[in-house]
């Protein structure tokens, strides 16, 4: 078998399709960590978590936040099948703003009847989601 | 014979009709924008989890989840078949080519077919006939969300694991183009298997699993359901705009023909009218 020289890498949810490109490199969240994939990959499905997710080309990076769903990686390919993503210049950062103060105000508040895990689920998915908008914002000056 | 006052009448009425067909046939194209492009991004995501899970499917033991047993291994019982049928009607023969297809289905099938609708229409329909109608939803088109398929996907799950069903089918109009649309019949449960592709099967041969297979399994198949389900729902949606938008134009363009037809013979009685005042005139003049 002819070793791959790039991956092609499918990023959907179900309302869109967001990134299909030949890349050189992706980083994965993956269930039990983030994970690292480059051409030649052995074959793996993974659940994904709520986290950051990048890929490569050449020596430019691009960064999509991602949250629950799978991927599956074949040795030039990688489909990711996401519930929610948004590229890292799409992400609406008052919105996400506006979703983490909500989070603490409920996680803060100790009322008896919120949903613990899902206020967490929430306030992790904002961080994230701002986290990879502040990315999009230090390229055009040059770093990393 | 009609008046020149009923016949003024007439073509007033088929007049505001036109306005109406032509208003609707404007808001279905509006609407219809919107819907294709909906189906249009959510088609790739359906296609790739059809196809992770094919893959995957035909290499992992059909033990591990009971949504994989083959069709022969499962227990007698009724055919679920999700009917999508549109929330209005004045589409064309949207609605009714789609109930007939469920009417042959149920026809043609080998043991009794009990229903899951979704969409206005089918309901009103089947449960006047008296089907068996296990699941309902109405009044899902006007705002499509992913909930409504979920919920729908989770009856579909309930009765399948539960042995109430033996099998489930999905009915609904696919998005063909803006001027066709197909009717379409698919296996959603059990999940169909492909045959493997030998030299896939060597190469997939030692594949690995974050976590384990079984509880990616028990995440992964219902979501398929779940997007199965939203695709069937956002086709049918595309294409009942699209429908309502053809018969829209086609009624606009009669209504258009039949003011002309009316004006027409409207204007002959009012000759034949003043000629025949004037042949009075002038006779009664002779007369004298």
């Amino acid at each position: 078998m002819e070793f791959p020289s790039s991956l092609t890498f499918e990023l959907v949810t179900p309302e869109r399709a967001i990134v299909r490109e030949a890349v050189d490199e992706v980083q994965v969240p993956g269930a039990g960590g983030y994970f690292g994939v480059l051409p030649g990959h052995t074959p793996l499905l993974a659940m994904l978590q709520v986290g950051e997710l990048w890929f490569r080309q050449g020596s430019e990076r691009f960064f999509v936040s991602v949250a629950y769903g799978f991927a599956e990686v074949l040795p030039d390919r990688v489909t990711v099948l996401a519930q929610v993503a948004e590229r890292a210049e799409e992400v609406d950062v008052d919105r996400a703003e506006a979703a983490q103060q909500r989070a603490q105000a409920r996680l803060g508040g100790r009322a008896a009847d919120i949903d613990v895990e899902r206020a967490r689920i929430a306030l992790l998915k904002s961080l994230v989601r701002l986290r990879v908008a502040s990315k999009v914002r230090v390229r055009p000056s040059g770093g990393f | 014979m009609p008046s020149l006052i009923d016949m003024r009448r007439r073509i007033r009425a088929v007049t505001s009709t036109q306005q109406i067909t032509k208003a609707m046939k404007t808001v279905a194209a509006s609407k219809l924008r919107r819907a294709q492009d909906r189906i249009i991004g959510a088609r790739p995501f359906a296609r790739l989890m059809l196809s992770t899970l094919n893959s995957l499917a035909t290499r992992v033991d059909p033990e591990l989840h009971p949504l994989l047993a083959p069709p022969e291994s499962r227990p007698d019982g009724p055919t679920l078949l999700f009917v999508v049928t549109a929330d209005k009607g004045l589409c064309g023969s949207f609605n009714s080519t789609l109930l007939r297809r469920a009417g042959t289905f149920i026809g043609d099938a080998d043991n009794a077919v009990a229903l899951g609708v979704v969409g206005r229409k089918g309901r009103d329909f089947f449960s006047h006939h008296g089907f068996d109608v296990r699941y309902e939803d109405v009044n899902v088109f006007n705002a499509l969300k992913y909930s409504h398929a979920q919920s729908a996907a989770r009856a579909a799950i309930e009765a399948y694991t539960s042995g109430e069903a033996r099998d489930v089918y999905l009915l609904y109009n696919e998005f063909k183009s803006v001027l066709q649309q197909r009717v379409v019949v698919e296996r959603l449960l059990p999940i169909p298997r492909l045959d493997p592709d030998e030299q896939d099967a060597a190469l997939l041969a030692d594949h690995l699993f974050e976590p384990t297979p079984k509880e990616i399994f028990e995440q992964l198949l219902p979501r398929h359901v779940e997007t199965q389900m939203f695709r069937a729902m956002l086709e049918s949606a595309a294409a009942e705009h699209a429908a309502r938008m053809t018969a829209m134009d086609a009624a606009t363009r009669n209504a258009g023909e039949m003011i002309d037809q009316l004006t027409l013979y409207m204007n002959k009685m009012r000759q034949a009218t003043i000629t025949r005042e004037l042949i009075e005139v002038v006779s009664g003049a002779e007369a004298l």
